[in-house]
């Protein structure tokens, strides 16, 4: 059985599917158009994800300091992020007096690159892996599988996108997109359960017995890392289903995957960040498990591997830095229309919702060009944040960067020229609006067709008979006849 | 030069201006923390019990264990029904155990979890890998919030630490509340009051 999924994931691999290929190029309104086929399903899963956003709602309100800890936990990632260089320098400093080894990644290839070398010094051909968007970003297992290191993702959702050869569509609840039937269907294809099953205890139950044996045989594990402190040169890994522990603990080498804007200056500040987390992502009061990893067990070898993979230069970029303060909660996209109708695999990146179309341009400008303006900019993203990061200015920031640097889709560069043009001429305005609402009477259908998406879903309203401009110099010379 | 200097070098350069840290001064409700930690830890989905002594203890885990299963502690006062293990032993021996009764350092009010550490685990994977675990909590030791606990933990002189907070779950199934995902299927902490 466990041979057979090996393969099959291996074979997945093997037929390039690296995120870029598996989205193929596509847009986000092109991939969102794409979910919006089953429309039921688009109302359950809109449903689902705001639901999440009231559980949050309920229990933020039960703590009377809520505000203050956002703001907290806000103000703790400005100190951080100007004080990076000597934060970095402390915490590698502590790892090693804990015996713990420090690796440091610029890149992504580099990375997975120093992944590979630890495993393969000790011999290691297969690894456990718990929910690590960093490693997906790095596409890691792809790297591995290459070379002949297999990867089993433990996170339930991840080991499910993992079979079904997707990458994740949530930070926090990997398949929300996916229907308890399909998953039948693939645990059936790859674990053997009954034909039809889609009972969600049972199938998970099913994962449990696959994956135990998976975590009872791997003398390699990789976790991320939710919090890194710098001051005692522990990391904190936070999951409700075990499986980084499981992983971890059965392990002979563990290797901790984290990002630099991980790091958090003292350890009592681990208060305000555990106390946001789960309230925030799923309206629990905290993770199951908050694991403290501080030392190797005896007889273990414990790696940590700081990865830059354009952190840096996001630091660098005054409007964009304060994406950095992110701790992954996922709460602006549960509360975003644009992701709870158009799904996460539609931002083609990691990374998804309004936090990944504002970390996203900074890793590859012109493939993500088109993820800020997949945004209403009703700035419902930032009110949720638990580091109050400022998400929809800075998705209006970069639209007016991606403009600049003529990265704009092309569509909109059109629109927006000759809307520039327009403007700035008073007669131009006036023809062109004049011009329109005849359109609008007359032939409606130039404008509600298949090119203009304002049309999909909506009726056309009608003309006006004239312009403000009008209305305004005939209702001014005293002309009450309007 | 290395990629260390070069991230430092790129993180110097790109760092904004320093920003003090604020000051955390939160404080928690000292009311009755063990009500208020018993209401959350049930509203979790575990279960919570106050007990008087150790023979009481015993006699639940009689009543709703599979006795003939194996069942492992830390604790000494346990040996005569539970086995005692050693914390020398192959992490890997421990997959058949039923049931694992250690004991916490402190437990939370606000969000039911137990702080324990290496110390009282014995072995870094028992709380994860048993069927079932159990958990004692001195009543004394219940804090209200986060905060009391970090500064109760202070810096710790642990390998390992973990605050659990009820039995291992998942909802990765169409939202589905699902107890058991990898770790115990079960989770049930006995308040001990002195």
């Amino acid at each position: 059985m466990e041979q057979n999924l090996h393969k099959s994931v291996t074979q997945a691999r093997a037929t390039a599917h690296t995120p870029n290929t598996f989205f193929g190029g596509k847009s986000h309104s092109e991939l969102a158009a794409e979910f919006n086929r089953d429309e039921e399903h688009v109302t359950w899963h809109d449903g689902a994800l705001w639901w999440i956003r009231q559980k949050r709602d309920k229990i933020s309100k039960q703590i009377p300091e809520w505000e203050d800890l956002r703001e907290a936990a806000s103000q703790i990632k400005s100190h951080l992020l100007s004080s990076l260089h000597d934060y970095l320098i402390e915490f590698e400093n502590n790892l090693q007096k804990n015996g713990i080894k420090v690796h440091w990644a610029a890149t992504a290839e580099e990375h997975n690159d120093i992944v590979y070398s630890i495993l393969r010094a000790k011999g290691i051909t297969q690894m456990v892996k718990s929910k690590s968007m960093l490693t997906e970003e790095c596409h890691l297992n792809e790297f591995l599988e290459e070379r002949g290191i297999s990867v089993v993702n433990s996170d339930l959702g991840e080991y499910i996108q993992q079979i079904d050869q997707e990458p994740p569509s949530h930070v926090v609840l990997p398949c929300i997109h996916k229907r308890k039937e399909e998953i039948g269907e693939l645990f059936h294809k790859h674990l053997g359960t009954e034909k039809g099953l889609s009972d969600p205890t049972l199938l998970t139950r099913a994962a449990r017995k696959h994956l135990r044996e998976v975590f009872l045989t791997r003398r390699g594990a990789l976790t991320g890392v939710n919090f890194a402190v710098a001051e005692t040169g522990e990391f904190v890994v936070c999951t409700n289903e075990g499986n980084a522990d499981m992983g971890a603990h059965l392990s002979e080498v563990h290797i901790a995957s984290m990002g630099l804007e991980k790091l958090i200056p003292k350890k009592h500040h681990l208060s305000v960040f555990l106390r946001v987390l789960a309230r925030s992502a799923i309206g629990t009061p905290i993770t199951i498990y908050s694991s403290h990893y501080r030392k190797p067990r005896p007889g273990q070898e414990m790696h940590v591997v700081l990865v830059d993979a354009g952190r840096s230069r996001q630091l660098g970029r005054v409007d964009f830095r304060d994406s950095l303060k992110c701790i992954k909660c996922g709460s602006c996209m549960n509360t975003c229309p644009v992701y709870r109708k158009g799904g996460g695999l539609s931002y083609h990146n990691t990374i998804t919702g309004p936090i990944g179309a504002i970390l996203a341009p900074n890793l590859d400008m012109k493939r993500h060009a088109d993820l800020p303006f997949a945004s209403t900019l009703c700035g419902s993203c930032s009110n949720v944040c638990p580091v109050k990061i400022n998400i929809h200015d800075q998705l209006y920031k970069w639209r007016q960067v991606i403009v600049k640097e003529g990265y704009a889709p092309k569509g909109k560069a059109v629109g927006m020229k000759a809307m520039a043009k327009t403007l700035s001429s008073p007669g131009l305005f006036n023809s062109a609006g004049k011009f329109g609402r005849w359109v609008m009477k007359h032939v409606p259908f130039a404008l509600n067709n298949s090119l203009n998406a304002w049309y999909k879903h909506r009726d056309m309203p009608k003309p006006p008979s004239r312009s403000f401009a009008q209305w305004y110099s005939r209702n001014k010379s005293g002309n009450k006849n309007i | 030069m290395s990629s260390r200097e070069k991230i430092l070098s790129e993180v110097l350069k790109n760092q904004p201006p320093a920003v003090p840290l604020p000051l955390i001064s939160f404080k928690g409700n000292e009311q009755d923390n063990v009500q208020e930690y018993i209401d959350t830890f049930i509203g979790i989905g575990g279960k919570a019990v106050k007990v008087d002594d150790t023979d009481s203890v015993k006699a639940l885990i009689g009543e709703q264990f599979d006795t003939s299963k194996r069942m492992i502690t830390t604790l000494s006062e346990f040996a005569d029904t539970l086995e005692l293990y050693s914390p020398q032993a192959d992490p890997h021996s421990f997959e058949n155990v039923e049931l694992a009764v250690i004991k916490a350092h402190l437990a939370v009010a606000e969000n039911g979890a137990v702080w324990v550490t290496e110390e009282v685990m014995g072995q870094r994977i028992i709380p994860f890998i048993c069927q079932h675990l159990g958990v004692l909590v001195d009543a004394a030791t219940i804090v209200p919030t986060m905060h009391e606990a970090y500064a109760k933990i202070g810096s710790g002189d642990y390998g390992f630490g973990v605050f659990i907070g009820g039995p291992s779950k998942t909802a990765d199934i169409e939202q589905a509340l699902v107890m058991g995902a990898h770790g115990p299927l079960s989770m049930t902490v006995f308040i001990v009051n002195r």
